[in-house]
């Protein structure tokens, strides 16, 4: 079985700070990560292989620094690792990435057919969840996404069974390999990696490509002139021009406090107490 | 029965001391394991910082070409403070803007994480999030380290331990025993955004140029300490750090972050940092015992280096470059050890602590090996002095009426009151032998 | 959504510059008129998210002076008819339809196939989804299909009265910022928006429009995914935080999981639902469906009261469209006093029972003054 990861590095947006005044990002010292996301379908990906043996293969698309992310990877058990970066892929928005990373899988492909393709659900920086949905259309695989289960593979008949999360329940889709999949996040929990394969990761030669190398002919579609969307202008939240009205504690009893908000909230808004006399009644 | 060595060396930490042995082997050729335990090199390691040049300049020559530096230091100011003011020293030269420079601030997560890539560069192997438990012997010869992760056992030629003031493998081992509270200094730091503008304009400097304050004084509550107040490109850092010990004693139980935060208030402090918004606030312990302090660093198959041996100038708030040299000569030592293929004993290291002795290290550590005791027993310095010195200039300096003879009379008496002749003499005495 | 002001204040950041590539509207894109949305449905009713994306539809088409139309696909004895006439109500002008059996619940082939031909046919300038695992799983394969902009998990949508083009708003940098996005030189341009982002339409009783039906053209045997089967959540428990009209939050302030009871009981006697920040969720105090923020859920009540949570962009975003804002929290300088409507300056485990007294006291007199 050859499966196919995508993996993107990201700055761990939890620690982003913007400064308040000028509005400037600090990213000073923040770290880069692997983007939650993508370590779900990782782990499936991985268990796939301890059950039908084979390879994993990681693929990412992203500066030279994004070789550390791939490198994690490999720590937990993958087995190749592919970085496919250059400067026309600069400024990239989703369409030209599903382009240059099927064109990639394209090529990985070629060294040994690629049974899935596992990407993230969506990017913590991004959220837009659309480059697996890209590459499946690109390279006419059948497309699975939310998936909170891979209930049964089958690679003699070539056939998959999965449940996937849909609005007020689950569905049980089977398709045809070759197919991608995206995993739902907390499906499964990404085992630890062992020394040697931390050691073995430190090591080793994560193969480099750039736009030739991943196959990639157009350059019109990808980086900034293959994508669609332009990003008009960065800006920071409108202040609301009003503040809260403080209530204060320390001059009035607890009580007195709660019944004066009581009022106001019920002022301001008419139709609420009515509504939540309703719900007493009902 | 002993595993044959994987690696020549494996270096437990990535700190500057653990990255400048690990360099330094690896570029020689070694095969060099480096095991870190935070999540990237530099992540748990904090300093004011300052980067002196000369130690990295002896292991990176061209460090100036890539390294993240933020600015060099032109003016070095020395502060001693009481409630409202205080009193000062300020050395500022142009003989600091010739390059080559001197110091640096720095910012330690994106220096550490340079100094990394230097590491893997030379051929370096790195694992981070990976806790080194404990050394693994075979009878007395350390033969590798035993990790927190699945088939965790690795082996080689020699360890280096660099993990840091509070290395617990050392201890583990017998090596030495506990870090006693009043060997070590708990200082806590925090980094203020400001932008470049208002830093050039607050400190009179370039945009390259920075400024150094360090201050003694009421900001330490009585205890034994120093503040500090350093520019960095487009961020202040601001920090105190007082002794362990004193921080235990310490009637007030004050703890470091509300002496942190008083000094922020404090009159002559907080028109400098107006405007700066918090983006980092850590802490961190502080070797202090100096000389006396430094542990047994070499034994049959093991070194100890940074840090975790204590290689710390209290005095001249020198840590990093004693733990870059150190890292250094241990580099040296393994590398000429391996030269000679005489195996790695005790006696095959022992050049590491010769080396140390003949260097800066230890002749600095020796030359201030009383300061620290004498300080303990002599907290006058950091409560009375600052008080009367503050007083005696502000009396002097005021136009009131009196008569300059008066208020030099004035000042004599209040120092003499608060301290009687025989203990200002005695004062003078021991500040003179702790500087010696 | 209470719309912000664009602001007058410079960006952050300057535009990106053209780089090379083409920023103008092709001719023969410049045909492509019209809002569409695309209808998501399932067991008989139409999710609000698509009700929600009508409103905005209206009013984008209102400013461009076009109409609006919603695309709705499904199997051959499903309502679709009716809820096309419900969307006229919403203001639809048009309602495209496909009845097909390969429609019968959703799958991403024939709905890809679906919404594209008719995409091809009809031309709209722009189309709406729902950021929800269905639109979310269609919107991108649309957009690769027909090699055009998406732009995700939309907060506000504009017309740039410049270029006449839509003018996408969203969280970036982990929420920190905003910016705006566009798509000048494709067609259609297409965005999804989250469910409760934007606010409910009135529905107008009367509005008619033109239903125009068209066929699909796939055979099941074509199609290689099959749905085996779909098993419904079960209802008991099933926590309903997006259409909740009164929510009380909990955060971190609380100190710790216990205190949550104190969240719960002001919220029964209030009838509504029980949020909590992510850091809570995380932690693992309480369920994650009442993640409120912006990885969790958008909410809308007509009151949320905030109890220990400080109300970083993160949270904010996901309730700051609430009527009522009421923030508890012994900080002074908590953000959350910001935007919030009132506040309390102290500790929740106080004030939380202090008024769920007060609502109980008040709500039992006032209701035997009714009875």
């Amino acid at each position: 079985m050859h499966i196919v990861v995508c993996i993107k590095q990201v700055p761990d947006s939890a620690q982003i700070r913007v400064h308040p005044v000028t509005n400037t990002i600090m990213r000073q010292g923040v770290p880069a990560i692997v983007n939650p996301y993508d370590l779900f379908s990782l782990e499936e990906a991985l268990r796939l292989k301890d059950r039908f043996g084979g390879k994993v293969t990681m693929l990412c698309m992203g500066p030279p620094q994004a070789e550390d992310a791939l490198r994690k990877c490999i720590s937990y058990g993958a087995d190749d690792a592919v970085l496919v970066t250059d400067r026309a892929f600069a400024g990239a928005d989703t369409l030209a990435t599903s382009y240059a990373l099927a064109a990639a899988i394209r090529q990985i492909a070629k060294e040994q057919a690629v049974d899935i393709v596992f990407t993230g659900k969506q990017t913590i920086d991004g959220d837009t969840a659309q480059v697996g949905p890209g590459i499946a259309k690109r390279m006419g695989l059948q497309l699975l996404t939310y998936v909170s289960k891979i209930v049964e593979t089958d690679l003699d008949a070539r056939t998959i069974i999965v449940e996937r999360r849909a609005e007020g329940g689950v569905q049980v889709l089977k398709t045809a390999l070759p197919c991608l999949v995206t995993m739902l996040e907390n499906t499964n929990e990404l085992r630890f990696a062992t020394l040697p394969s931390m050691i073995h990761a430190a090591g080793f030669p994560v193969r480099k490509w750039n736009r030739e190398q991943a196959g990639i002919e157009d350059v019109s579609r990808i980086g900034l002139k293959g994508s669609p969307t332009v990003v008009s202008k960065v800006f920071g939240p409108t202040p609301r021009s009003e503040k809260a009205e403080m209530l204060e504690l320390d001059t009035s009893s607890l009580r007195d406090v709660s019944l004066n908000l009581l009022q106001k909230i019920f002022t301001r808004h008419p139709t609420l107490e009515a509504d939540l006399l309703m719900k007493g009644t009902s | 029965m002993k595993k044959p060595s994987q690696f020549d060396a494996i270096v437990v930490g990535a700190g500057p001391s653990g990255n400048a042995a690990a360099y330094l082997m690896a570029k020689a050729g070694l095969k060099v394991l480096q095991i870190e335990r935070g999540e990237y090199p530099g992540s748990k390691n904090v300093q004011g910082a300052i980067l002196y040049a000369k130690a990295l300049e002896e292991i990176i020559p061209d460090f100036r070409e890539d390294a993240p530096l933020e600015r060099h230091i032109i003016e070095q100011r020395m502060w001693m403070l009481d409630d409202t003011s205080f009193v000062g020293t300020h050395v500022r030269s142009d003989d600091y803007n010739k390059p080559p420079y001197n110091r640096y601030t720095i910012i330690r997560a994106q220096f550490d994480k340079w100094f990394s890539s230097k590491v893997r560069e030379a051929g370096g192997l790195l694992i981070c999030e990976t806790t080194v438990n404990h050394l693994i012997m075979d009878g007395d010869q350390v033969v590798g380290v035993q990790c927190d992760r699945e088939q965790g056992d690795v082996y080689a030629d020699v360890v280096i331990l660099a993990d840091g003031v509070n290395s617990t493998l050392a201890r583990k081992a017998g090596f030495h025993g506990e870090i006693e509270a009043r060997n070590v200094a708990l200082a806590v730091k925090e980094i203020l955004f400001m932008p470049e503008e208002t830093i050039r304009q607050r400190f009179n400097i370039g945009e390259e140029e920075g400024v150094v304050i360090e201050m003694v004084g009421r900001i330490t509550d009585g205890m034994m300490g120093t503040g500090f107040l350093y520019t960095n490109k487009e961020s202040l850092t601001i920090g105190v750090g007082c002794m362990l010990s004193d921080f235990k004693k310490n009637p007030n139980r004050t703890s470091p972050y509300v002496l942190l935060e008083q000094m922020k208030h404090h009159p002559s402090i907080a028109p400098l940092i107006a405007g700066g918004e918090m983006k980092e606030y850590c802490a961190h312990l502080i070797p202090e015992g100096g000389f006396n302090a430094v542990p047994q660093v070499y034994g049959h198959g093991w070194m100890i280096v940074g840090d975790s041996g204590g290689f710390v100038n209290a005095a001249h708030r020198e840590g990093s470059n004693l733990a870059m040299t150190t890292g250094r000569l241990a580099a040296e030592t393994v590398i000429a050890a391996k030269a000679a293929g005489r195996g790695y004993r005790a006696n095959a290291l022992s050049p590491y602590k010769a080396a140390l002795d003949d260097s800066f290290v230890m002749k600095d550590l020796h030359k201030y090996r009383d300061m620290p005791d004498i300080l303990h027993r002599n907290p006058q310095f950091f409560t009375t002095y600052p008080d009367l010195l503050a007083n005696a200039a502000r009396t002097m300096i005021t136009v009131d009426g009196v008569d300059k003879k008066t208020k030099k009379r004035e000042v004599m008496s209040s120092f003499r009151q608060r301290r009687s002749l025989s203990g200002l003499v005695g004062d003078a005495y021991k500040l003179w032998r702790a500087f010696r | 959504m209470n719309a912000p002001t664009v602001p007058d204040r410079k960006p952050a950041a300057p535009a990106r510059r053209a780089g090379g590539r083409n920023l103008e509207l092709p001719e023969h894109l410049k045909a492509y008129k019209g809002v569409w949305v695309f209808l998501e449905h399932d067991l008989g009713h139409v999710h609000s998210v698509s009700w929600e994306l009508l409103g905005e539809a209206r009013k984008l088409a209102d400013k461009l002076g076009s109409d609006v139309a919603v695309a709705v696909l499904g199997g051959p004895d499903e309502p679709l008819e009716q809820f096309a006439a419900e969307a006229f109500g919403f203001g639809a002008d048009k309602a495209y339809v496909m009845h097909d059996p390969v429609l019968l619940g959703y799958r991403n082939e024939p709905f890809t196939k679906g919404l594209t031909d008719l995409v091809n046919r009809y031309q709209p300038e722009i189309l709406l989804l729902g950021a929800t695992s269905m639109g979310r799983d269609l919107a991108g394969s649309v957009a690769t299909t027909l090699a055009t902009g998406l732009t995700a998990d939309c907060t506000e949508l504009n017309i740039d009265p410049a270029s006449r083009a839509l003018a996408a708003t969203r969280p970036t940098f982990g929420g920190s910022l905003l910016c705006t996005i566009m798509t000048l030189a494709y067609r259609p341009q297409m965005a999804t928006v989250r469910p409760r982002v934007m606010a409910m339409p009135q529905a107008q009783a009367g509005r008619a429009g033109e239903i125009v039906q068209e066929t699909l053209g796939l055979v099941e045997t074509a199609i290689v995914t099959k749905l085996l089967d779909f098993i419904a959540d079960a209802n008991s428990n099933r926590i309903n935080l997006p259409y909740a009209d009164v929510i009380v939050s909990g955060g971190k302030g609380l100190k710790n999981p216990e205190n949550f009871r104190l969240v719960f009981e002001l919220a029964r006697v209030l009838g509504g639902e029980v949020g909590a920040t992510r850091p809570c969720v995380q932690a693992g105090w309480v369920d994650a469906e009442r993640q409120v923020g912006q990885t969790g859920k958008t909410v809308r009540p007509k009151l949320y009261i905030a109890a220990g949570i400080s109300g970083a962009i993160q949270h904010r975003v996901g309730m700051e469209s609430s009527d009522v804002i009421v923030a508890i929290n012994t900080d002074a300088n908590a953000p959350i006093f910001d935007f919030a409507h009132y506040g309390i300056v102290g500790n929740a485990l106080q004030v939380l029972p202090a008024l769920t007294q007060a609502f109980a006291d008040h709500l039992a007199l006032r209701g035997k003054a009714a009875a």
